[in-house]
């Protein structure tokens, strides 16, 4: 379970501090998913960066099952984003040299997964998304749909308790980005993941059972209700 | 996972990579070809001391200088008999002592027992000019065409005999000689030079008319073993064929000591003393013993030879330990920077990359020894590379082996005529040897190439370490390049 207490980031360029965020409180029960929305700047990916663990907040604490996330040591939050995050880049953030399966395989490196173990969970969730005949093809020799599957697998591979995305659908189009979105609403059911899904598409939004909206670094919260229903085509 | 990224990174930034590989590569191909030329800089001047000195010669001992009396300095005479008969071939030798002071035979002795001296063996140089030609009487005649003999000049005058032709034609050679103590040929003279026809003296032989000659002059003279030629008219029998083990020699003609004494006209005495040491270490101590013991000597060690040593060996010694080692430190600390400023840009690209593996759970050691393990591949390769140049330079300056002039002394001296077997201090005085240049790539100094590469790796890898190791994984959602 996550708990944000009065989280606020503040960021400094020369003379000038731009608060980010201004005491976000926030609960995500474990298995929830929850969608943050709001304008460009008004600081979505600020809020996903400190749940997380990828930047800690200038004031108040980010737990996750009880560890304070803005406290504990590099080594320990590295350590835990490791085993416990998965993360979904806009940008699908694959190393370009690297083959679909090696890319997914860079998630197990930090737990000290042996090689060939490696190789297999890799291969095994890449077929889960789809690609299993694209093993050895590097990014470049994919389409954006495909190299965003890739980034998914790599996500999902180390059994994380906790999914991050962060606009998965941002340099989509339209209908990769439904086939994106089914698939990772499939696997959020599938693992029963704690899901947090960043995204400025309205259409994507209405869909999710709690919306956080954040302007100006300040949260509002709705409830829309369980999401229930089957996967569908998301569209205007 | 390691090996794999590293390599796929290295091929995909192959134009970069190279960059940072040649940097290094001229670098280190620089200081291998400056270190081999200067090793062998340091052998041609080794060949020099030796083939004056010996193998195994620690120092020589000479008689100390002293001022020339007056009227005691006198150029060669020869002496030339006027006989009737029409053409008369005539040949004369004037031997003298190289530097013209020599010690006595007693000394060596005295030098042996001082204390740290393991052997000492005396030698006499000599210079032997030999003058060998004819005369040609001219003709005289009268008024009334009747022919006289007569001497040469002429006259002239009405009804007066007259003298027409005549003259004179006379080869003048000039070769060194050493009298060697044949009981003890493994320190002196003979210590440099191996016998590659005939043979050596026995150590019976301490007056036997034989003789050893330098390959060189037995080549100009025709001499082999077997050959008999006169000094002063004595006759020598060539019973051997000498060869320098380095360089050339400066000893033309190698006779017993005694021989040598008896031509030179100096019994019971040597010019040269040749010492070795029962420790090279210790080396100054024993020369300072024995100028303190034996007066009226001057010691000469090896270093106190090569510090004469003067010429292009010289100048380009000087050039390879200066010029060549600033240069080769200037290319070194360049491609040590632009290694590393092309390292951390590299970096600067790939913060999106970085950060991503960070926010995976990537370690900030680990990113690090990803960066340092890439600048290493490329330090080693460059390495590599620089070995293969270097050692290319290196083959190059050894298959043209330029040809070197060492001159040795410089001392001035009272000298003696021509060139010959060269004493250390003024008996060296006008000795210059010619040796060919070789570049010698010793194990230590391809150590220290690899030691260079692994260094340029590691200072750019540190430099790039450094920075991937500062990037936060938050930099891999803010950068969107």
């Amino acid at each position: 379970m996550y708990r944000l207490t009065g989280v606020t980031k503040r960021y400094t360029r020369g003379k000038e501090t731009v608060e980010a965020l201004r005491g976000v409180d926030l609960t995500i029960a474990d298995g929830d998913q929850l969608v943050i929305q709001g304008p460009t700047g008004g600081g979505k990916s600020t809020l996903l960066q400190m749940i997380g663990g990828l930047d800690r907040p200038s004031a108040g604490s980010v737990e996750l099952d009880g560890v304070d996330l803005a406290t504990i040591g590099e080594a320990r939050l590295t350590r835990l984003r490791a085993e416990k995050i998965g993360i979904i880049f806009q940008a699908f953030n694959l190393i370009p040299t690297l083959t679909a399966q090696e890319n997914v395989e860079t998630a197990l490196v930090p737990l000290g997964v042996a090689p060939a173990e490696r190789r297999a969970r890799a291969a095994e969730a890449l077929r889960s998304v789809g690609l299993e005949e694209r093993l050895s093809h590097v990014p470049s020799e994919m389409s954006g749909g495909q190299q965003q599957r890739v980034a998914i697998a790599r996500a999902l591979v180390k059994n994380p308790r906790v999914l991050l995305a962060d606009e998965p659908t941002g340099n989509l189009d339209e209908g990769t980005r439904d086939d994106i979105m089914a698939l990772l609403e499939g696997l959020w059911r599938e693992h029963g993941l704690t899901f947090v899904l960043v995204t400025h598409d309205s259409s994507i939004a209405r869909r999710a059972p709690r919306v956080a909206t954040i302007r100006g670094g300040r949260i509002t919260l709705t409830e829309q209700g369980a999401a229930g229903q089957e996967p569908q085509r998301i569209g205007a | 996972m390691f090996g794999i990224y590293l390599r796929r990174e290295l091929s995909r930034r192959k134009k970069a990579a190279l960059v940072v590989a040649m940097g290094l590569a001229l670098g280190i191909a620089l200081v291998i070809t400056v270190d081999s030329v200067s090793a062998g800089m340091t052998q041609a001047q080794g060949k020099v001391l030796k083939s004056l000195y010996g193998l195994g010669t620690d120092m020589t001992v000479t008689k100390a200088r002293s001022a020339p009396k007056a009227g005691g300095s006198q150029g060669p005479n020869f002496r030339f008999d006027a006989r009737s008969s029409g053409e008369a071939s005539q040949s004369s030798d004037r031997v003298m002592t190289q530097g013209g002071q020599a010690l006595k035979s007693s000394l060596v002795g005295k030098v042996a027992a001082q204390k740290g001296v393991a052997a000492a063996v005396g030698a006499l140089s000599l210079n032997v000019t030999k003058v060998d030609g004819s005369f040609t009487q001219g003709k005289a005649t009268s008024s009334a065409g009747t022919q006289q003999r007569g001497g040469p000049g002429g006259g002239d005058g009405g009804g007066r005999p007259q003298v027409q032709g005549g003259g004179a034609n006379f080869d003048v050679d000039s070769y060194s000689v050493a009298g060697v103590d044949v009981t003890h040929q493994t320190l002196g003279p003979l210590a440099t030079v191996k016998i590659t026809s005939g043979r050596t003296f026995t150590a019976a032989q301490t007056n036997a008319k034989a003789a050893v000659v330098s390959a060189s002059y037995a080549k100009q003279k025709k001499y082999k073993a077997g050959s008999t030629f006169e000094i002063s008219g004595t006759t020598y029998t060539v019973i051997g064929i000498a060869t320098p083990d380095s360089g050339e020699s400066t000893t033309d003609v190698y006779l017993p000591l005694k021989q040598a004494q008896s031509l030179g006209d100096a019994k019971d005495k040597v010019t040269t003393i040749y010492v070795k040491a029962t420790d090279s270490q210790q080396i100054s101590a024993v020369k300072k013993t024995i100028q303190g013991n034996v007066s009226g000597t001057t010691v000469t060690t090896s270093a106190d030879l090569a510090s004469t040593v003067s010429g292009s060996l010289s100048t380009a010694s000087d050039l390879a330990s200066s010029v060549g080692k600033w240069l080769s430190i200037a290319v070194l600390a360049a491609a040590f920077l632009v290694a590393a400023l092309l390292t951390s840009s590299a970096v600067s690209r790939r913060v999106r990359e970085f950060g991503t593996l960070k926010a995976l759970g990537w370690p900030s050691r680990r990113v690090t020894r990803q960066v340092v393990g890439e600048s290493m591949v490329n330090g080693l390769i460059g390495g590599g590379l620089g070995i293969a140049l270097g050692l290319a330079a290196a083959y190059a300056v050894t298959a043209v082996s330029p040809t070197l002039t060492a001159q040795l002394g410089g001392t001035g001296g009272t000298g003696g005529p021509g060139g010959g077997p060269g004493g250390p201090g003024r008996q060296t005085a006008g000795n210059t040897l010619e040796i060919a240049l070789s570049a010698p790539v010793s194990a230590t100094t391809i150590a220290l190439a690899v030691g260079l590469a692994v260094a340029g790796g590691l200072v750019a890898g540190a430099m790039g370490g450094w920075r991937a190791s500062r990037m936060r994984p938050a930099d891999a959602l803010r950068s969107v390049s």
